[in-house]
């Protein structure tokens, strides 16, 4: 049974979060080889985290542009 | 500074308390600093102490009848995918090229700052805490009187919305 996008992108999110089990693992991985676009929503989710400690390192917040 | 306070502690008076405990601090050291650049980020280092404190002591006080508005977006976000969970055909993430060239861009940050202020309130509260506050889920958890899943759902949530929105904002502009 293949696992929907929906879940596929769940487990990619909760793996920043968690370990995911063996079982998991094994789904995500049979999704994501199938899946162009959960391939990159994977890439862009690693870009985001970088981005928001990027972000943070830079102490950018609102009023810096003010 | 004022409104990432606000965000994080859901309480204008605090977060007035918090700025301005770190504004108080940052000015009695201010001399130890050459360039205001470090003098503003230890404004803000001491500001993310501050709320992480605050937040602490909210812990006990915290009413859940706030959270439970977490469930009132149990809908709102399915339909970036159809009935049997698979993205739409218009939501599919693109390719993005090179995300990383973006991060030298000024306007690149302005993008990022705004996707983060359209995310609902409650997604964003638990994102910024541990994203960029970099707190631990249990800690987050029991701060916010959320149970794991619930935690596990709203950063799935918002990291969906946040990706949708830099897509479409920024590496989706047809004009790079």
């Amino acid at each position: 049974m293949m696992t929907s996008c929906n879940k596929a992108t769940r487990l990619m999110s909760d793996a920043q979060e968690r370990q995911l089990s063996v079982k998991e693992r094994a789904l995500l991985t049979l999704h994501t080889m199938m899946c162009t676009a959960c391939r990159r929503f994977g890439r862009h989710l690693g870009f985001i985290r970088l981005a928001m400690r990027k972000s943070a390192a830079a102490q950018r917040s609102d009023d810096e542009q003010s | 500074m004022y409104q990432f306070a606000v965000l994080q502690l859901c309480d204008q008076h605090s977060a007035e308390d918090a700025v301005q405990e770190a504004l108080t601090g940052a000015l009695k050291n201010a001399h130890s600093f050459r360039g205001s650049a470090a003098l503003k980020s230890w404004v803000f280092a001491i500001l993310k102490n501050k709320i992480a404190d605050i937040l602490r002591q909210k812990k006990r006080e915290s009413d859940a009848s706030r959270l439970l508005a977490s469930h009132e977006e149990s809908e709102d976000f399915s339909e970036l995918f159809n009935h049997k969970g698979n993205w739409n055909v218009v939501d599919r993430p693109k390719e993005w090229g090179d995300p990383d060239h973006a991060f030298m861009e000024e306007q690149f940050w302005q993008v990022f700052d705004l996707c983060l202020d359209k995310l609902p309130v409650n997604q964003a509260r638990v994102f910024m805490a541990r994203e960029y506050l970099g707190l631990g889920g249990d800690e987050i958890c029991s701060q916010y009187q959320l149970s794991t899943s619930n935690l596990h759902v709203l950063l799935h949530r918002a990291r969906l919305r946040l990706r949708e929105c830099l897509e479409s904002s920024w590496f989706d502009r047809g004009d790079t």
